[in-house]
């Protein structure tokens, strides 16, 4: 967007003292592929103009093409700093196309899995905030952190970083007391990594002067500019909609956890309200693995809209003719004919999927409304007026993760 | 749930159907549907904006969450081309509203919203990449994410797939002769 403050100024060879500096596409700073071109006055930055889609590669164009099953393991690669969150906000909106209600142990398992994805998001993004600005140390105590998250994401589907883990009305496998045991540790041990990032940054003097007042992001424009989760948060909009609209096991896990929020809206107050979101977060995931609902994993079989399990495939015809309708492209699932527009709590704000619904297994059209995309916009806004050195800060405190801005 | 220091004064709040009769009172051929949690108003083009204005200032939808388009052209018993959906949220009561309206070749533009919402431009760019409408008084409306010097828009369902091999000459359907 090109921002009014070019405009103010005079014609002619004023302007020339403006140089143009392109940040990106590959720049370790923006850890991804995302373009910037900087007009600096010296140091300081008068306009900031994005260059993004480096990276797309069509997945709205590919939802079109797969079936509600398939296309999960495309939505995994969307934001794959937290897979499991796409592939639970992916389904979450073909379920409420097609009006399944989930088993309570599937809610469970899927809130569990959502809050592990949170923390990891928030490890990855508090951690290379920190490291763009020089603290290498708590990068390397968060990335510890999550390596034991994929370990628990390799327990449920023997996949480490894109674990396909969703089903339609339900999970791919049931969870296992591994899976149990490894939560468990998970929420015993956290705390301390927690901790020691916390002793390491909070009142560290570099970090929070090269944070503290930078990219300053106001209420009125926070709402203006379409901010969701963490970032609208830390800008004084309370909504959180794990406690607004509450889906999966959030409405039962209402009192466990609180929404974070605070109200000036810099690079270190988001910083400030995504390492105390993961404090909360680990409290909703201890409350939930303790009362883990026992029971079936997926909806009934005799829906229709869940695979039969394999033995029953194998032994009884009814089960094989199901499992056949479920994989033939002309059978499948057949959803009403109309649209909907459901969404999560992402770690990164409100993850959304708008599905046109033409009565069949694969959508019509399959948007996803990407947290990352509407809060890149912002960076304009943020940056103007800001020295050369804090695009890194405010750029690692908007957590923009390019697969999921381009698609 | 805690209690919220939520400043209440500055907004006006009514319950959602008291919203559409408002509506319905002040623009003629206003339609309504419901799926789910969905309410939806769809709207003529020409009446979009003022609708979309009013529902911001006067009826405390604050924030733009979500604008997309679909094209209608392979959907059954379908008669118009484009849809456009804007998602309106008023973050004080969390209500949410989807305004739906409808586009036709060969006039594919709308008004563009981003008066209203800055977080429109984008999307906006978005749909006018992938769809080719048009977005009167957006300020910088470019392709956003395929490259500048792109023929075509991709997300339309007369363009292919696959593309390679297919995108260079592929038979261009509009409404009239599909």
């Amino acid at each position: 967007m090109p921002l009014e403050a070019l405009d103010t100024l005079p014609d002619g060879p004023e302007k020339d003292y403006l140089w143009t500096l392109n940040f990106g596409p590959q720049h370790p700073a923006t850890h991804t592929t995302l373009r910037l071109i900087l007009t600096l006055d010296g140091e300081t930055v008068v306009k900031a103009v994005p260059d993004i889609g480096f990276l797309h590669s069509g997945f709205e164009k590919l939802g079109e093409d797969l079936d509600f099953n398939q296309y999960v393991t495309i939505v995994d690669r969307m934001n794959y700093i937290s897979p499991i969150a796409n592939e639970i906000a992916w389904h979450h909106v073909v379920e409420k196309l097609m009006g399944i209600d989930l088993t309570p142990r599937c809610k469970y398992i899927r809130t569990i899995l959502a809050e592990l994805a949170r923390i990891s998001d928030h490890l990855l993004c508090t951690g290379a905030q920190a490291l763009d600005l020089g603290a290498f140390t708590a990068f390397l105590y968060g990335f510890q952190q999550r390596e034991v998250i994929y370990d628990i994401y390799e327990t449920i589907s023997g996949q480490r970083f894109h674990p396909s883990y969703t089903r339609v009305g339900g999970l791919l496998y049931d969870v296992t007391e591994e899976f149990v045991r490894k939560v468990r540790s998970f929420v015993q041990e956290f705390p301390a990594t927690h901790a020691d990032m916390c002793r390491l940054l909070n009142r560290n003097r570099i970090f929070v002067e090269r944070t503290q007042g930078i990219g300053v992001l106001s209420k009125e424009l926070a709402i203006n500019l379409s901010c969701t989760g963490p970032i609208a948060r830390a800008s004084g909009v309370v909504r959180d909609l794990r406690k607004d609209e509450p889906y999966l096991a959030y409405g039962e896990l209402q009192n466990t956890f609180k929404v974070i929020c605070a109200t000036d809206g810099d690079s270190y107050t988001r910083y400030l309200v995504r390492m105390e979101e993961m404090l909360e977060s680990l409290k909703i995931i201890a409350a939930a693995i303790e009362n883990l609902p026992a029971g079936a994993v997926n909806v009934d079989v005799d829906s229709k809209v869940v695979f039969p399990a394999q033995t029953s495939v194998y032994r009884t015809i009814e089960s094989m003719i199901q499992h056949f309708e479920l994989v033939m492209p002309n059978r499948q699932w057949t959803p009403p004919l109309d649209e909907v527009y459901g969404a999560i709590e992402s770690p990164n704000g409100e993850l959304g999927f708008y599905i046109v619904s033409d009565g069949t297994g694969v959508a019509y059209r399959a948007r996803t409304r990407p947290p990352s995309y509407i809060h890149f916009a912002t960076f304009p806004y943020l940056i103007e007026g800001h020295q050369l050195s804090d695009v890194v800060a405010v750029l690692g405190s908007l957590n923009i993760i390019a697969a999921e801005l381009d698609r | 749930m805690p209690a919220r220091n939520v400043d209440r004064t500055k907004r006006i709040i009514m319950p959602f159907d008291t919203i559409i009769t408002a509506l319905k009172g002040r623009f003629a051929d206003l339609a309504t549907s419901e799926f789910r949690d969905n309410r939806r108003v769809v709207v003529a083009p020409a009446q979009l904006f003022d609708v979309l204005k009013s529902l911001q200032e006067e009826h405390g939808f604050d924030l733009l969450f979500e604008m997309t388009a679909a094209d209608y052209l392979k959907y059954p018993n379908a008669v118009d081309r484009f849809g456009v959906v804007y998602g309106l949220l008023n973050t004080v009561t969390g209500e949410r509203v989807f305004v739906k309206t409808v586009l036709n070749e060969p006039d594919l533009t709308l008004p563009s919203a981003f008066s209203l919402w800055k977080g429109a431009d984008w999307l906006e760019r978005e749909i006018y990449d992938m769809y080719g409408i048009l977005f009167d008084g957006h300020p910088d409306l470019r392709r956003i994410l395929m490259p500048e010097a792109f023929a075509g828009h991709p997300l339309r369902k007369d363009y292919p797939l696959r593309g390679r091999g297919e995108r260079h000459n592929f038979p261009v359907i509009t409404r009239a002769n599909s």
